[in-house]
């Protein structure tokens, strides 16, 4: 018998707090949109802001709330943006896919650098002490704000430059306002040519500065058959819209520094 | 009566801080401390829990345990009253403010696992506090875990700016962190208040 009373009181207890939480959801019951949890599972879930939304389940309910299309969220593969126009019964199309790209190439062995730079680690305070180690004032100084602020883990930075690693990029811009050298664009993921440099030196300071800099001869601009190439401020830049990436500026370049991507 | 309170609340926050000397609730201490807003947020659910679970579990040690003699059975009641109580609060909360739901949303279902919440509610009844005590103990337990977190919190917020050794870095710097900072709290250990 002594084993009942633990049992009844217990279980007692156990039915009428039960019981209780039952009134309560119903007297607390607040109405969801079912629809905005199954969204905010399709979703990446980095919560990376690329979209403009405080985060992926603010971005489910806008959604759900017809506030924005699925298409703002640039990390979305086709499989789930489809599925989730399916949910919330709209029409859906792809844009091009973008990835990041860092345009600089200046490698350790390639920039010089002009002091031994022993403050924190990171672009942002290294940009207010005189720019860190790297000698130009355009290049990457590679301390890894954009490796911090990816969500997805698509930069790091190898032999002091930061590069993306594409599979794992999602063009979702984070790393592009993270840079306080502006290095980082959204490119096309089909495109192949890259002038790696935002070095507005002249020329001849250039040669000191950095081996792999752009010195702003013009040749290149002078050999694109597409003339998607400009001049502006001892810097060639590459026009996406208009190239062809017929590679015949990155044979052309006497400093090597336009890339040629082969595997897009 | 009230300088007595006084006392126990200064004692619990201070000589016996329920994580830095108890060592009770580490895994939150550990766990939402890397910012100082979230570890704030934690610690005001916590505090919020821990109260209401001290007053509940007194009543129902003395009017259904002790009135039954299944003292026994003290763990598995407190533990499904604490459960019970943070299903409600969460219910309450997202009612009444659903800003505050969203920024606790993910601690409130994590306290119901909280040692320290457990550990309230059986100090109180082996250290034979009154229904007043235990509120104030329950309390002052509650703002003894925000004072240790968001200290805490803010030593590892100027730590992800320092340099650190590789091996060191992430829960192995935290781990010492929380060493230290236990050790500091030991100074209270010669406040002989009661």
């Amino acid at each position: 018998m002594e084993v009942l009373w633990p049992v009844v009181v217990l279980g007692g207890l156990g039915l009428v707090f039960g019981g209780l939480l039952g009134i309560a959801a119903k007297a607390f019951h607040v109405n969801k949109d079912e629809r905005a949890e199954q969204i905010a599972e399709l979703l990446p879930g980095a919560n990376c802001g690329g979209c403009g939304y405080a985060g992926c389940n603010a971005l489910a309910v806008a959604l759900t709330e017809g506030r924005a299309m699925p298409t703002v969220c640039a990390a979305l593969k086709t499989e789930q943006l489809d599925e989730i126009a399916g949910l919330l019964g709209v029409e859906a199309q792809a844009e091009v896919r973008r990835v990041a790209k860092v345009l600089c190439s200046g490698t350790c062995d390639m920039a010089a650098t002009k002091c031994k730079y022993e403050g924190i680690r990171d672009c942002v305070a290294a940009q207010r002490y005189g720019g860190g180690e790297i000698a130009c004032q355009f290049g990457c100084c590679g301390y890894g704000s954009c490796v911090s602020a990816c969500k997805f883990d698509a930069i790091s930075i190898i032999d002091g430059v930061a590069r993306v690693i594409e599979e794992n990029c999602v063009g979702c811009g984070t790393c592009v306002a993270a840079c306080p050298r502006n290095l980082i664009t959204l490119v096309p993921a089909t495109q192949r040519t890259f002038v790696l440099c935002r070095s507005k030196e002249k020329g001849a300071a250039m040669k000191d500065i950095c081996k792999a800099g752009c010195i702003g001869c013009g040749i290149c601009a002078k050999n694109c058959p597409a003339e998607a190439i400009e001049m502006a401020e001892n810097l060639a830049t590459i026009d996406y819209e208009k190239c062809t990436n017929c590679g015949i500026c990155v044979e052309k370049c006497p400093k090597n520094v336009i890339e040629y991507k082969e595997e897009i | 009566m009230i300088v007595d309170l006084l006392l126990l609340s200064i004692t619990t926050i201070l000589v016996n801080n329920f994580v830095l000397v108890k060592f009770l609730g580490c895994c939150p201490f550990l766990g939402v401390s890397k910012r100082v807003d979230t570890a704030i947020g934690m610690s005001i659910a916590v505090t919020f829990v821990m109260t209401v679970a001290s007053a509940v579990t007194y009543l129902v040690q003395v009017f259904i345990l002790d009135y039954f003699g299944i003292g026994y059975m003290q763990t598995v009641a407190f533990i499904l009253v604490i459960a019970v109580l943070v299903q409600f609060v969460e219910m309450v909360i997202q009612k009444i403010s659903p800003a505050l739901y969203s920024a606790l949303g993910i601690y409130l279902p994590l306290i119901t696992t909280n040692c320290a919440v457990l550990g309230v509610a059986i100090l109180n009844i082996t250290e034979k506090h009154n229904f007043i005590y235990s509120v104030v103990y329950g309390l002052s337990a509650g703002l003894s875990f925000m004072l240790a977190i968001v200290l805490f919190a803010g030593v590892r917020e100027k730590l992800s700016l320092s340099n650190i050794p590789k091996a060191m870095q992430g829960f192995p710097i935290a781990l010492v962190t929380a060493g230290l900072l236990a050790m500091a709290f030991l100074g209270f250990q010669g406040l002989k208040l009661v």
